[in-house]
């Protein structure tokens, strides 16, 4: 028995099945995070003050993050693009590239996490710091989900290359779909919380 | 294991779903029973063996039905001997009822766990999990589910979900007992129950996330060639849209358990206010927070989450009615248009739960209107379904049966909806057992009795055996009596001012003595309901082992599932040769064509 449309589009969607599931997908994600953002207003504009975020977060190393995060997404477009060349050796370096962003993305945010501590800053200290905890910490979760499927695609699920190419194409353009979405998150993230 | 346990065939997943919520209905409905017996007789000792023994002996019958050599008896025997334990274990635990006399605490986890597990342990799962898993597919054609290996995770995780649920029985404190709405301040400083409620809670969102985007993949990408969108049978249309509703409606309150989380684990104040005092002492956390914010994430998800409970049952109806009274819908296009309405408009109604919270006259009023506007495309769905009786030479099986009732049934639910969605009436009605009348009658003799249609009406198909119609008659029309000597008094209740939330039934109320008496009735009502189940499971249990052969095509239909696949159907891929579709989905009673129907993959 074999599905139909999970490596050729149908005609009349022009999408195979893992492309429109992605998207569905992160329609749902979409609505996690803007109920969560709009909690986040409603918290906002209900509190008698609110900190400046920029005064008691760490906004360079956010903005580094930020770089890290959108140089990731390149390269999870590079180590596509290179399959689709089919040429697997660079896909492997793109793909270890974007690996290792998420690494530097999560050691960085961990450096920001160990200095709150360090003063004592914790998710109960206030409704700003609680909302700042809950949303990188959901957001965090979503890159270490992102980067257990890119490190699986570029380790052993990438022995798919050799018996069905177009398939493991798909597959890596589906979690480049996953990772840009984690990205934009930040994007969001990051004047909403660091800046404003 | 790969084929019944860890199965990646949609069929399977559908039967496991099936079972699981079953039995996850009468769990649910046996925490209401052992309520019921302290509102009839507040303050007297709950017969612990009355409430557990039918289901060591409905368990031992089941057993007995396996001959030791039917795997699906032997595990559902066994489930049924365990919970029998469990009712006993509950009911005779000195911390939650000393000498056998409920604590009011224990009462309200009885409560939140009967509305969590009826609504989201077996409701739903039957309906979308069981009903979709099996039947979808099998209609639009296709040889399995778009992603197979999600589907096989979606029931896992389900079950686990379940898992979580029962176990919080045993955790000091009991299960959650702040009601399945979970609203805080009260949530956040509950029980530890409550934080197994909120695991358990991702984890069936989770499940759900997972089997929507799998439904409308499904639907939208392997319908075979010819089955157009207006071509669907009208059951696809309804699980098409509910699924959207749970993969849009299900991540806000998710975001909200999130919050719940981090409030009672981490701390934080998201739904508590500044200066709460809780007994006589202010609680140390920063406050600043909103417990309204908590009552509009629950309701975004959980006014679509009503729709999930009525969409796929308004399916299985039109699919039984279309079928029995062998003429094609009346209506079929305004059925459609109606649903997809009805999901959008499904997003925008949530506040109407939340009149009473001081959301202003402009709020309000908005959300009335969009309330009043919601009605009509449910009005024009139960319309349609009414007018296709007209004219119609009805065959009066038990499918049928249940689905004739469910229209009125599903008509009183409706209408006493209305006063509740206006503000005015709705803030002496609020809170009071008028709601849980209304309520229970859309989703107990509606949508249940849509369920019981659809499982007496595809049994055939599943199993190739046919449910004995005497037995099934004696279900139906016990259960259709017992379900509004249940419901019809709590309208009565609730007009005359009875507050839901009250662990005697009222008896402290002067303007609650005069309806007193109709506690008794209800909780009778509700015990001898449970004895039409036992009628319903046992025939569900012979059948499967004895009953008479069926047919292919049993009950003479249209669609794809009865008219292109083997009975059962073949397991992994379904169908032998792939069908093709040339026509709409009701082709019933066609002038001349030579049988009174015309399936759908018939060339023309």
């Amino acid at each position: 028995m074999e599905i139909p449309y999970t490596i050729d589009s149908r005609p009349d969607t022009g999408l195979f099945n893992a492309k429109l599931g992605i998207w569905l997908f992160l329609a749902s994600e979409v609505m996690l995070f803007g109920a969560l953002f709009t909690s986040y207003i409603l918290l906002r504009v209900s509190a008698p003050e609110w900190p400046h975020g920029s005064l008691i977060l760490n906004v360079p190393l956010a903005t580094l993050n930020t770089v890290v995060l959108i140089t990731s997404s390149i390269t999870m477009v590079m180590a596509w693009a290179s399959l689709k060349m089919n040429n697997f050796k660079k896909y492997r370096t793109y793909m270890g590239l974007t690996f290792l962003a998420g690494v530097a993305f999560l050691l960085i945010k961990g450096v920001e996490y160990g200095t709150k501590f360090e003063h004592h800053l914790f998710p109960s200290n206030s409704t700003f710091f609680a909302i700042y905890y809950t949303l990188t910490g959901l957001h965090g979760l979503h890159v270490i989900g992102g980067m257990i499927v890119n490190g699986y695609l570029w380790g052993p699920g990438s022995r798919m290359w050799k018996t069905r190419p177009e398939r493991f194409t798909n597959r890596v353009e589906v979690a480049g779909l996953y990772w840009h979405f984690v990205d934009l998150v930040w994007i969001f993230l990051f004047p909403v919380l660091y800046l404003l | 294991m790969r084929k019944y346990i860890f199965s990646t065939d949609h069929k399977v997943i559908g039967i496991q779903y099936g079972v699981t919520s079953l039995v996850f209905l009468l769990f649910g409905f046996t925490l209401m029973m052992m309520m019921r017996w302290q509102l009839a007789y507040p303050g007297i000792p709950v017969p612990a063996i009355r409430f557990a023994l039918p289901f060591v002996v409905v368990g031992l019958i089941i057993l007995g039905f396996s001959k030791f050599r039917s795997g699906i008896h032997l595990l559902v025997g066994t489930v049924f001997l365990l919970l029998g334990w469990m009712i006993y274990y509950l009911t005779t635990d000195e911390l939650s009822m000393p000498d056998g006399i409920m604590l009011p605490e224990f009462y309200n986890s009885l409560g939140a766990m009967h509305g969590t597990i009826m609504v989201f342990l077996g409701v739903v799962p039957l309906a979308v999990g069981a009903f979709g898993n099996y039947v979808m597919p099998l209609q639009i054609g296709a040889p399995d589910m778009a992603f197979p290996k999600l589907n096989m995770m979606s029931y896992w995780v389900y079950f686990a979900g379940g898992v979580v649920m029962l176990a919080s029985f045993f955790v000091p404190g009991g299960a959650a007992n702040s009601g399945w709405t979970s609203y805080p301040p009260l949530s956040d400083i509950a029980t530890t129950g409550q934080t197994m409620w909120l695991f358990g809670m991702v984890f069936l969102i989770t499940s759900s996330l997972l089997g929507s985007v799998n439904f409308i993949v499904t639907v939208i990408q392997l319908r075979v060639k010819g089955l157009t969108f207006m071509r669907l049978p009208f059951f696809v249309w309804a699980q098409f849209i509910t699924s959207f509703l749970l993969l849009l409606a299900f991540p806000p309150l998710e975001a909200a358990g999130v919050l719940q989380l981090m409030d009672r684990l981490a701390g934080t104040s998201f739904f508590l206010p500044t200066g709460l005092v809780v007994s006589g002492e202010i609680l140390p956390n920063t406050g600043g927070g909103s417990p309204l914010l908590w009552q509009h994430l629950f309701w975004f998800l959980a006014h679509p989450e009503v729709y999930v409970l009525i969409l796929p049952a308004m399916g299985i109806i039109a699919e039984v009615i279309a079928n029995n009274t062998r003429k094609p819908l009346w209506g079929y296009k305004s059925l459609v248009y109606a649903v997809i309405f009805l999901g959008f408009m499904s997003f925008i109604v949530w506040a109407h739960h939340m009149f009473l919270t001081g959301m202003g006259t402009a709020i309000s009023s908005f959300f009335q209107t969009t309330t009043m506007i919601i009605s009509i495309p449910s009005v024009v769905i139960l319309s349609v379904l009414l007018m296709s009786l007209w004219g119609g030479s009805i065959r009066f099986n038990t499918p049928m049966l249940f689905a004739l009732a469910f229209l009125p049934m599903f008509g009183i639910g409706g209408l006493t909806g209305l006063p509740l969605g206006l503000s005015s009436s709705d803030i002496p009605l609020h809170d009071t057992y008028y709601v849980i009348g209304h309520f229970h009658y859309v989703v107990a003799p509606g949508t249940l009795f849509a369920l019981f249609a659809g499982i007496y009406f595809w049994f055939p198909k599943i199993t190739g055996r046919q449910m004995n119609e005497r037995l099934g008659k004696i279900h139906f029309w016990g259960s259709f009596v017992c379900m509004n000597l249940i419901f019809f008094p709590m309208l009565i209740q609730g007009l005359a001012g009875v507050s839901r939330r009250l662990y005697d039934g009222g008896t402290q109320y002067a303007h609650a003595l005069n309806v007193l008496y109709l506690n008794e009735w209800m909780s009778v009502g509700a015990w001898a309901m449970a004895v039409f189940q036992i009628v319903f499971i046992l025939n569900l249990f012979f059948s499967l082992r004895k009953g008479k052969k069926a047919s292919e095509n049993h009950w003479q239909a249209t669609t794809l599932e009865w008219a292109a696949t083997p009975t059962p159907p073949v397991a992994h891929g379904n169908f032998a040769r792939v069908p093709e579709v040339f026509r709409g989905p009701y082709e019933y009673s066609v002038p001349g064509h030579p049988t009174d129907f015309t399936t759908q993959n018939q060339p023309s």
